[in-house]
C-alpha cells in the first residue's frame, strides 16, 4: 500500500531551547522551522552536537531538567501548541500520539524487566485493560516487529536478545500505542549494517501499514536517500537547508550541505583520502553574528561574516540559508 | 577466623588470675590449669576447641559456673537480633527513601541537608553518640528510659546509636548509584511512553540502584553486630555485645570464641541470603 501523504501533522514555528550552563547559554535549538505531513518521512541531517537530539527532545518536552527550556516559539501537533502543555498534559501525549525510537537498544531497555512487562507498560499508561488482553497485545506488537516466537520472547529479558532484537522490541515500544509521530534518533547507529538494512525496512512497511509521520534523525545521508521524502540540513542549531530528498541530492544549495554530501564516499570511485570539511562548528555557546558556517565555507565573503543570510527559495519547497546560493 | 579469635583472646591475660582469689597459692594455680586444660601448649589447646567446636561443644563457661558458652549466647542473641533487626529495619526504611529523593533533588536544599546528616552519622562515634542522646533525650527530656530491656520505648535510643552510620553510608551509596540510573538511556524510554515521573523513579530507576547498596547491606550486618558491643555496654542492653564484654573482662574465653563464631556465622548467613537478593533482583545474575 502506498503511503499517502496528507496534511500538515506537525508544525514547529522559530523554536529555541537553550540551556543554560554554568560556562554561559549554550544556543542548542535557536530557531527551527519546519512542518511534517501525515505520512511523511522527514530527515534531520547535521554533525554531531549541531542541536539534533536537542530538537527531538524539545518536541517531546523531554528535555534534561533544569539545565535546558524551550524559550520561544511553538510546536503544533495536529493544531495543539505543546509547549505550553503542562507535564502532566503531555504525559498522556507522549507515547499516544508522538513517540520517539533511541540510538542505543543496548542500554533503552531496562534489564531487571520482561520485554513483555516494559511493552505492556507502555500499553497500559494508554489503555485501561485486563492483563490477558494487554498480553495478548503485547505478542502482536512483537509479531508486528517480526520477532519470531513471540509468544515465548514476551517472556524474555533484554539481555537475553541481540541488539537487533532488541531495537525491534523498541520499536515496538515506540508503535505500540498508535503515535502519529514518531522520532527516530540515530536508530540505527548501534547495529551492523544488515541488521541496519533490515530494521530500515521494517520501519518502512510500519509505515506504509499505517501512514504515521516519521522524523529519521541521522548523519547518514544513505538512510536519508532511502528513507525520507524531504530532508533539513542543520549546522549550530539552525536549518540551513531543507527541501525535497532529490532536489538536495541533484542540487544541493548550500556550501555545508555540498560539503556533507561530498564527503560521503561513492561506490564508483577510488579515492586516496575521504573528502572532510576542514575546522570545527563554533561553539553553540559562543556564535558569530553573520552565517555560523562562514568559518569554514570556501566561498564566504564579507556579508556573510556580517549577517545572518535569510532563506533563499531553490526550488519547489526548497530553501537555502545563503547569501551566495542562487534562487530561481 | 577460630585461629585468630582463640590467639587473640589469650593475649588479653590469663584467665588464672580472675577466677582465682588473690590468696590462692601456686598449687591451686596449676590444680585449676589442669582441670580446665590450660597447662597444655596453645596448640593443644587449640586442636581440642575445634574438635569440640566442630561437635557443637564450646565448652563450659568459667565466669558463670554451670552453664555452657553456647547456651549464654543462645540466651542472650534474641535481644542483639531484637536491637540490629530494628536498626537495619529503621535505617533502610530511612536511607532508601532519603537517598533516592537526594538524587532526584540533586543540588536543592534537601540534598545539602541529607548530605549533613550523613556526614553527622559517618563521623559522630557510637559510644559518644550512644552518650549524648541518652543524656538530652532519657536525662533531660525523659522520653525514653536511659537503659535496659523493655518495649518499644527501650529500642528507640540504642536503634539510632547503632542505625545512624549506617542510613548515612547507605543513604549517600543509593543517592549516587540512583544518579547513575536516572541518567541511563531505559529511564528516557521510560519519560516517552509516558510513564508518571514516580513511576519512573520508585519502579524503573530504584530496582536497577539497588545492587550497590545491597552489597553494603551485607557488610552492615556484621557492623550491626560488631557496633551493638559497644551500643550495648552504653544502654546495658542484655544481649550478646554486652555478654561479651562482660567475658572478656572475665577472660572467659570459650564465651568469647561462642560469640564470635556466632557473629561469623550471621555474617556468611546474611552475604549468603545478599547473593540470592541480588539474583531477585537483577535477571542478568541468575543462571539459565
Amino acid at each position: 500500500m502506498p503511503r499517502k501523504i496528507g496534511e500538515p501533522i506537525l508544525e514547529v514555528d522559530d523554536l529555541h531551547t537553550y540551556c543554560f550552563t554554568r560556562w554561559g547559554t549554550v544556543k542548542a535549538v535557536d530557531g527551527m522551522s519546519f512542518s511534517l505531513r501525515e505520512g511523511e518521512a522527514l530527515g534531520i541531517v547535521g554533525e554531531s552536537g549541531c542541536g539534533k537530539t536537542m530538537t527531538a527532545l524539545s518536541l517531546l518536552k523531554l528535555l534534561p531538567r533544569p539545565v535546558a527550556r524551550i524559550i520561544k516559539g511553538s510546536i503544533k501537533l495536529q493544531g495543539e501548541d505543546l509547549v505550553p502543555k503542562s507535564e502532566r498534559e503531555m504525559r498522556s501525549i507522549r507515547g499516544r500520539r508522538i513517540s520517539m525510537i533511541l540510538q542505543d537498544p543496548q542500554t533503552s531497555l531496562n534489564p531487571v524487566f520482561t520485554i513483555g512487562n516494559q511493552l505492556i507498560e507502555a500499553i497500559q499508561i494508554h489503555h485501561d485493560e485486563r492483563r490477558r488482553s494487554l498480553v495478548r497485545r503485547a505478542i502482536d506488537g512483537l509479531k508486528q516487529v517480526r520477532v519470531a516466537a513471540p509468544e515465548r520472547r514476551v517472556d524474555d529479558y533484554p539481555h537475553q536478545m541481540s541488539g537487533g532484537m532488541k531495537q525491534r522490541v523498541v520499536g515496538a515500544i515506540a508503535i505500540s500505542c498508535e503515535p502519529k509521530v514518531i522520532i527516530a534518533d540515530e536508530p540505527t547507529t548501534s547495529l551492523d549494517v544488515t541488521i541496519q538494512a533490515q530494521y530500515l525496512r521494517l520501519l518502512r512497511e510500519i509505515q506504509e501499514a499505517t501512514n504515521l509521520s516519521l522524523i529519521f534523525i541521522t548523519h547518514d545521508f544513505g538512510i536519508v536517500a532511502k528513507m525520507c521524502d524531504r530532508v533539513m540540513v542543520m549546522y549550530a542549531g539552525r536549518v540551513v537547508e531543507s527541501g525535497p530528498v532529490r532536489d538536495i541530492f541533484n542540487r544541493p544549495a548550500h556550501p555545508y550541505t555540498q560539503a556533507l554530501l561530498s564527503s560521503v564516499p561513492s561506490m564508483d570511485e577510488d579515492v586516496e583520502r575521504l573528502y572532510s570539511i576542514a575546522g570545527q562548528p563554533p561553539g553553540l555557546w559562543d556564535l558569530p553574528i553573520g552565517c555560523r558556517f562562514a568559518a569554514r565555507c570556501q566561498f564566504a565573503e564579507d556579508r556573510c561574516r556580517q549577517q545572518y543570510p535569510p532563506a533563499v527559495t531553490i526550488g519547489e519547497g526548497h530553501t537555502a540559508s545563503c547569501w551566495i546560493a542562487k534562487g530561481t | 577466623m577460630s585461629l585468630i579469635v582463640f590467639t587473640l583472646a589469650r593475649f588479653s591475660g590469663n584467665p588464672l588470675d580472675v577466677m582465682l582469689p588473690l590468696e590462692a597459692t601456686a598449687e591451686d594455680y596449676e590444680r585449676v590449669a589442669k582441670h580446665w586444660g590450660l597447662d597444655q601448649p596453645l596448640y593443644v589447646q587449640y586442636g581440642i576447641f575445634i574438635g569440640r567446636a566442630l561437635q557443637g561443644d564450646f565448652g563450659m563457661s568459667w565466669k558463670w559456673p554451670g552453664r555452657t558458652a553456647m547456651g549464654l549466647v543462645a540466651e542472650r542473641l534474641p535481644a542483639t537480633l531484637q536491637l540490629a533487626g530494628f536498626a537495619l529495619l529503621i535505617s533502610a526504611l530511612i536511607a532508601l527513601p532519603v537517598g533516592v529523593l537526594s538524587a532526584v533533588k540533586k543540588g536543592t536544599g534537601w540534598d545539602a541537608a541529607a548530605k549533613v546528616i550523613a556526614l553527622m552519622g559517618q563521623s559522630l562515634p557510637g559510644f559518644w553518640l550512644g552518650i549524648v542522646l541518652m543524656w538530652i533525650f532519657a536525662v533531660h527530656l525523659g522520653w525514653f528510659p536511659t537503659s535496659g530491656r523493655g518495649g518499644l520505648q527501650y529500642m528507640i535510643l540504642p536503634a539510632i546509636t547503632l542505625g545512624w552510620f549506617q542510613v548515612a553510608a547507605m543513604m549517600r551509596l543509593v543517592r549516587s548509584s540512583m544518579l547513575e540510573v536516572l541518567d541511563s538511556e531505559f529511564v528516557k524510554l521510560a519519560r516517552i511512553k509516558g510513564l508518571a515521573e514516580w513511576k519512573v523513579v520508585w519502579k524503573h530507576c530504584l530496582r536497577n540502584a539497588s545492587i550497590a547498596p545491597l552489597t553494603f547491606f551485607a557488610i552492615i550486618a556484621g557492623v550491626l553486630m560488631t557496633g551493638s558491643v559497644v551500643t550495648e555496654s552504653v544502654f546495658s542492653w542484655p544481649g550478646t555485645g554486652l555478654l561479651v564484654i562482660d567475658a572478656v573482662r572475665a577472660r572467659d574465653f570459650q564465651v568469647v570464641q561462642a560469640v564470635v563464631i556466632v557473629f561469623a556465622g550471621i555474617f556468611i548467613m546474611t552475604n549468603l541470603l545478599v547473593d540470592i537478593l541480588y539474583a531477585y533482583l537483577d535477571p542478568r545474575i541468575r543462571l539459565r
